[in-house]
């Protein structure tokens, strides 16, 4: 592969960098991404690979736009309104970098296609919203051994994590053994969010992302990173291999993909 | 409950969640503490919902009761 005369003005900053150049950006080029989710996370996620020249991002959301997502869904605009969220995302995408290959998903992700899509792509990004999801990408990941960028959001709060089980670390079961029990205190305020925290969390994935793919820096694997955006801390812990793990552990019950079930409301990220 | 002095009444039956609270939440801001407010709402989730996040923000919910159906009211006084 060979930069044209266009992408290295386009890509200028990044071969600046010793630890990207040209051999990096071409890498970056060359890479297929899976973002499950073009809301509040998959938003930043999407433009910043898109803007950096992430050559195949696929994309995948069943949901349409609503007015409700655009206080933190920045890569949907008002006009966008009752469009499926994969076609307002790709149209975006496209106008910032066409040399990206943006592939959409507009079918809901299941146990039955997880693992196909998965299949396709180096990387994983969980931008979803719900547990059944996270269980559903992370289990995919582990089968598939593919790396899974992993981020949640709750109000003021978010956090931040990369599992790579296939190179021995621990995987998202090992973090949430099991669905917390809804109902324990779920109220209406679970669904407010500050449209900026999404933003700020998103864009760590994207950083996360294109790390693994440029193969440079320390992922952070195998720990936990979670963000107060009241009190502007960050705090990272360790997360541990649980051998006892149903996925990952030494006598695993999840032998292949299952469904979980989930009721929820509105609430989304 | 019934001699409640209800000042201000919001019907939220065509709301879902968490537009529900939304909205319920807004009328309250409007309101003085000590003042009653009668919400309309249906059965299910936004009457799990509504009164656990009005008492988490504060408020009191004074009386539940079923209207018709699966319409209730509930009355909540603002803290
Ligand atoms: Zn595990």
């Amino acid at each position: 592969m060979r930069l044209t005369e266009e992408q290295i003005y386009r890509y200028s900053r990044h071969i600046l960098l010793p630890e990207v150049g040209g051999v990096g950006q071409e890498k970056l080029l060359r890479a297929k991404v899976f973002c499950v989710g073009v809301g509040g996370l998959g938003s930043p996620v999407a433009l910043y690979l898109a803007a950096a020249g992430l050559g195949t991002l696929g994309i995948a959301d069943s949901d349409q736009v609503d007015i409700s997502n655009l206080q933190r869904q920045v890569l949907h605009y008002t006009d966008d309104i009752g469009k499926p969220k994969t076609h307002s995302a790709r149209e975006k995408l496209q106008k910032l970098n066409p040399d990206v290959n943006v592939i959409v998903y507009k079918d809901l992700i299941t146990m039955d296609n997880i693992r196909e899509l998965v299949k396709e792509y180096d990387i994983v990004i969980d931008g979803s919203d719900n547990f059944p999801t996270r269980y559903l990408l992370n289990d995919a990941c582990y089968f598939e051994k593919k790396t899974l960028i992993s981020g949640a959001l709750f109000q003021f709060e978010g956090q931040l994590s990369v599992f790579k089980t296939h190179k021995g670390g621990a995987c998202y079961r090992c973090l949430y053994p099991e669905i917390p029990p809804k109902g324990m205190v779920p109220t209406c305020e679970e669904a407010g969010i500050l449209g900026a925290v999404a933003g700020t969390i998103g864009t760590m994935q994207a950083v996360e992302t294109l790390k693994e793919v440029l193969d440079i820096g320390e992922p952070l694997v195998d720990k936990l990173l979670t963000m107060n955006a009241l009190s502007m801390s960050f705090n990272t812990v360790k997360i541990t291999k649980d051998p006892e793990c149903h996925l990952c552990g030494e006598n695993p019950t999840i032998l292949s993909i299952e469904e979980y079930k989930e009721h929820s409301c509105d609430i989304e990220d | 409950m019934e001699n409640n002095k209800v000042n201000a009444q919001i019907d939220i039956t065509k709301e879902i969640c968490p537009m529900t609270f939304v909205k319920t939440k807004l009328k309250l801001e409007t309101m003085s503490s000590g003042q009653v407010l009668e919400v309309t709402l249906r059965e299910g989730e936004p009457l799990i919902n509504v009164p656990r996040s009005v008492e988490q923000e504060g408020h009191k919910v004074l009386d539940i009761h079923r209207e018709e159906g699966d319409v209730f009211k509930i009355l909540i006084e603002r803290c």
